[in-house]
């Protein structure tokens, strides 16, 4: 019987220590790259002010990181309408916000027509106001609201998941929050003290109340070098984002510290200039514009080696304009292409290309030579840019390869031109299509292949520019992703871009911290930080 | 010198399935993170900047010479002009300057050719504190003895100059000349660090000092300093031929 008594106590002794060591507070340190230039959420641009934004904010709807669909917050529920235009949000009672003001629909409203407001420029607004007008916002009762909005916007709720209540009523606009944490301290250029915010709604399936950690410090660090320093001396006990030197070598001195969460939504890509008016030889514009030499160059590329030696293996081939990651939006029917110079060489051949010792030339004996610029200072580019030299010299290709001030680079992408191929990537923090509608239109000033085009210059972008209206202006998510798809399908068929890696998410958590799941969306590592212990 | 006759292979040549290698009996310095032969490209970087950067050296000093010596000679608003003008060369910002022209310069070049640009670039900007110096020299040799009695013998003009005060500036300009070299090689290797010297795939110290930027402790990879060390050695070098100089015209 004593026996039994012992084991028993011992049991709920561990069962006890288990729930203290996972709920035991403490302080999660971490840094910022920059200053955050506001707190108001509505007015957040930058990474800084929108890791805070995060952290303090309490939205309707959560885009939950991990699975990559949108969850109730704020918002026990929602309907949007068929024509993407309005919608209805059953809300949360008994919520209230960290200085004790009552929450209810009367904020929703205010934060909207906030959000709205013309005056405001708000950075996130920016995503609702896709037609002239206001938004209308009907407040049915104190849980429950109906906003209307001027023109139909995609992914409508999804963009909630930006947008941080406001209180209508308390006199501290910025510092009420129904966040999990709010601002405590601020050094500016040192550090950013967060403190649990006591007056959080939310409870774990314990019914014990969260978030976990008692407060969080940023510290406010632009060097990444010293960064590393800081998570190696255990002052600091994540990094959001780790270039894959760095995660190989924190990875040899502590293997669990580091996180690959797979390929990421970011790309790195390459494309030709097919502005009509560029200052650049005649016969290299047909070539550029021409989408079997597209292809061929392409398939020209050993995406493999360039995964494998530039970024050490974490990195995959990408496929087109959506990685693998985006698990909706991502074309299933695509495959990476195939490195294959002999079936490039076949191509070109075919396309009036010919070999003359060893130097490719076209149809009217001009040598094949052509220039990637990229921007100076990034060694991964840089690096890719010679693999690819090498890998075109082997089909009789010769690249230079030019490196860039960034200004320079823009200014020739940009306004004058003057530029055969460049390499860049795209950094994507959006799973929804319509993010990229400053891309694939071709009248946007971002369609860098040929920008600001007065009416589709080829009937395939043309095509592009229907599906993209279409998939924009649908409410109905089936059709969408059918637009897209073809999209997808589009763009890997005429290579407007070359698409050469998306590379991994990586990422570092110290094994103090307790909670902690990496993933490929931002915040990679502090996603559930309400879950999160130390 | 004879980089194309020691080297392993060539600088550019990519041994893709041995990246990253530890030094072997194959390559002697490892390979870099493409694979490339890392002791090759240590052997054709140090003959580009062995050869280039005295050959820009000369460009400044000769420059140095025409503006600063000539003006120093005439003397006068001659001198003042001049010394106006090295002035505001002294001012401008020649990193940025650099860059700049960088920027403007057709891109299909070769990587030779834009080797040789950076370097001209280095010795069009890099004669003004050469200038300053030569300037001062001419003047003081303007009114020495020997000089007026040249004068007084009618030797005059341009005569005079080459004849009398350019021999007597020939210390000044050696010791220019030195000091330029190994201020040049550091140029371009600054230039390389910012990605803005010598054209991929052609090595320079500069792209080569570039893989020491990602290491965390020195030894980790060992090797990987050698361009530092022969950038140290020849560099000293250079400072250590100027001291004897020195000590020689003294």
């Amino acid at each position: 019987m004593m026996r039994q008594n012992t084991c028993f106590i011992a049991i709920l002794l561990w069962i006890w220590t288990s729930v203290a060591t996972a709920q035991s507070g403490g302080e999660l340190r971490f840094c910022l790259h920059s200053e955050p230039k506001t707190f108001d959420p509505l007015k957040v641009e930058d990474d800084a002010s929108v890791t805070v934004r995060y952290l303090t904010g309490g939205v309707l709807a959560r885009l939950n990181r991990q699975t990559q669909q949108l969850e109730p917050e704020l918002a026990r529920s929602w309907r949007v309408s068929k024509d993407g235009r309005q919608i209805v949000f059953l809300l949360r009672s008994g919520v209230s916000f960290s200085d004790g003001t009552p929450f209810s629909a009367d904020d929703v409203a205010y934060t909207v027509q906030q959000l709205m407001d013309p005056a405001l420029h708000s950075p996130t607004g920016d995503a609702f106001r896709t037609g002239p007008g206001t938004a209308e916002t009907k407040v049915i009762s104190p849980t429950q609201i109906s906003i209307t909005f001027p023109a139909p916007v995609a992914s409508l709720d999804r963009l909630f998941d930006q947008v941080a209540i406001l209180p209508a009523h308390s006199g501290k606009k910025e510092s009420a929050v129904l966040g999990p944490f709010m601002v405590a301290d601020y050094q500016p250029g040192s550090t950013l003290l967060l403190k649990r915010n006591p007056n959080y709604w939310k409870t774990d399936e314990h019914g014990r109340k969260l978030p976990y950690l008692d407060s969080i410090r940023l510290d406010i660090v632009p060097n990444r070098d010293l960064e590393m320093l800081q998570f190696r001396k255990g002052e600091i006990d994540l990094i959001n984002s780790l270039d894959s030197e760095y995660f190989d070598k924190l990875g040899t001195s502590s293997p669990q510290a580091v996180h690959d969460a797979g390929a990421s939504l970011d790309s790195e890509q390459m494309w030709f200039n097919e502005v009509a008016r560029a200052p650049i030889p005649a016969y290299k514009k047909n070539w550029f514009r021409s989408a079997a030499f597209r292809r061929a160059i392409s398939q020209a590329i050993n995406r493999e080696d360039l995964s494998r030696l530039v970024f050490r293996g974490h990195a995959q081939p990408a496929v087109g304009p959506i990685s693998t990651a985006n698990k909706f939006w991502f074309n299933n029917k695509l495959k990476a292409e195939v490195y294959n110079p002999d079936a490039a060489l076949k191509s070109l051949q075919a396309a009036g290309f010919r070999m003359e010792n060893g130097t490719l030339k076209d149809h009217d004996g001009n040598a094949v030579i052509f220039s990637i610029v990229t921007n100076s200072g990034n060694k991964y580019r840089e690096r890719m840019a010679v693999l690819i030299q090498d890998d075109l010299q082997k089909i009789g290709i010769h690249v230079n390869v030019v490196t860039l001030d960034f200004p320079s680079l823009i200014e020739r992408m940009t306004q004058s031109f003057d530029y055969e191929a460049i390499l860049l990537g795209l950094t994507n923090v959006d799973l929804d299509p319509n993010g990229q509608m400053n891309v694939w239109l071709s009248s946007s000033e971002n369609h860098q292949w040929n920008p600001q085009e007065k009416a589709p210059e080829t009937a395939w972008e043309a095509e592009i520019d229907r599906l993209m209206r279409v998939q924009a202006s649908s409410g109905d998510i089936k059709k969408r992703k059918e637009s897209f798809d073809r999209v997808q399908e589009i763009v890997v068929e005429q290579a407007p871009f070359i698409y050469l890696v998306n590379k991994n998410a990586l990422s570092a958590v110290s094994p103090a911290v307790h909670g902690a799941s990496p993933v490929i969306l931002s915040p990679q590592t502090f996603w559930n930080v309400e879950r999160m212990s130390k | 010198m004879a980089a194309n006759w020691l080297a392993p292979a060539g600088y550019a040549r990519q041994y893709r399935e041995e990246a990253n290698a530890a030094p072997s009996h194959a390559h002697w310095l490892g390979t870099d993170e493409d694979g490339r032969d890392r002791f090759a490209r240590v052997l054709y970087g140090t003959r580009i900047s062995l050869l280039l950067a005295p050959a820009a050296a000369l460009l400044s000093t000769l420059m140095a010479a025409l503006v600063g010596g000539v003006s120093g000679y005439l003397g006068g608003a001659w001198a003042r002009v001049a010394m106006a003008v090295t002035d505001l060369f002294l001012s401008l910002p020649w990193l940025f300057l650099l860059i700049t022209v960088r920027a403007l310069m057709p891109l299909n070049v070769s990587p030779l050719f834009s080797v040789m640009v950076t370097f001209l670039m280095l010795g069009l900007l890099g004669w003004t504190s050469a200038a300053r110096v030569l300037c001062a020299s001419a003047g003081s040799l303007r009114d020495s003895d020997f000089i007026r009695q040249a004068r007084a013998s009618g030797i005059r003009g341009a005569r005079l100059f080459w004849m009398h005060v350019m021999p007597n500036l020939k210390p000044v300009l050696y010791a220019q000349f030195w000091i330029s070299v190994p201020v040049f090689i550091l140029s371009e290797a600054n230039l390389g660090i910012l990605g803005l010297g010598v054209a991929e795939p052609m090595p320079s110290w500069g792209s080569l000092l570039r893989e020491l930027e990602g290491l965390i402790s020195v030894g980790e990879e060992p090797w990987k300093f050698v361009p530092l060390i022969l950038l140290v050695l020849v560099v000293s070098s250079f400072e250590m031929l100027l001291s004897s100089e020195k000590r020689m015209a003294a």
